[in-house]
């Protein structure tokens, strides 16, 4: 067995990412679409520490990953706010009953 | 095998595995609990690769806020005498198809690309330097950050209000 290099963490990201793609594609209830973004979001970070590990001397992908964590708190509370709005609105939680707008 | 690749497969298996939880389970509750296993590894992943500072802010923001937040949302969007929280699948045929195309295509671009990858640092505090950057040459995304949760403050605030004459 080798030595964990930088391939290694990426393709543990890249399941990350298809898992929280497959969340956000199939799932009906938006709660549980927005745990497939936070499964995105977080292979994003993943990728943005192992590149600033094993990159250059400097901890720019850490502070990147700073930043999505930020923005990814703000995203949240905004989505839950509206996923609460909608449930109010039509008492269901799932995205494809949200349809007022369809002609 | 090393001690580090041995917790590097143990945090990858506990990260994956959990994930896979998130997405297949069907039960809310138990969609939420996996999320934090998740999580937890993430972090453990983080202080593998040397960042201590982003393995807490991890756990602090995630862990304390984020999924709190997601849990509230499944207690508030069902009734609270429903006791199974279910969540239908749809279109699963082209998401399975879009998902394992994508893990395919981006695992072998990891795996074939030949990275321009040092050997890796030895690990140091990093809080120090994340400080001094961000009130060095990242003041001005720091400060827009903070003017975006602000404004995600008081967006969500007012999104959520009850309006009384409506």
């Amino acid at each position: 067995m080798t030595a964990i290099t930088l391939p290694h963490y990426l393709v543990v990201s890249a399941a990350l990412f298809s898992l929280g793609m497959l969340g956000i594609l199939t799932r009906r209830n938006a709660v549980n679409v927005l745990m497939g973004v936070e499964l995105v979001l977080n292979s994003a970070n993943l990728n943005l520490v192992a590149f600033s590990r094993f990159g250059p001397g400097n901890l720019n992908g850490q502070l990147f990953a700073v930043f999505v964590i930020v923005i990814a708190a703000a995203e949240v509370a905004v989505a839950l706010a509206i996923v609460l709005t909608l449930y109010r609105l039509r008492r269901t939680p799932n995205l494809d009953e949200a349809d007022i707008l369809k002609g | 095998m090393p001690i580090g690749a041995v917790v590097f497969w143990i945090l990858a298996l506990v990260t994956v595995g959990s994930a896979a939880v998130v997405v297949l389970s069907r039960s809310l509750i138990y969609s939420a609990f996996a999320l934090l296993f998740t999580f937890f590894g993430v972090a453990g992943l983080y202080v593998l690769l040397g960042a201590d500072f982003l393995a807490a802010t991890q756990l602090l923001i995630y862990v304390g806020g984020i999924l709190v937040l997601l849990l509230f949302g499944v207690m508030l969007t069902h009734r609270i005498y429903d006791l199974d929280l279910r969540s239908e699948v749809t279109q699963p045929l082209a998401g399975w198809l879009i998902a394992v195309g994508l893990f395919a295509s981006l695992t072998a671009i990891a795996v074939q690309t030949p990275w321009a990858a040092g050997a890796p640092r030895s690990p140091a505090p990093t809080t120090r330097t994340i400080g001094e950057m961000f009130m060095g040459p990242f003041l001005l995304p720091f400060e827009a950050a903070s003017i975006l949760l602000l404004v995600a403050l008081m967006g969500a605030a007012m999104i959520v209000r009850r309006k009384k004459d409506a």
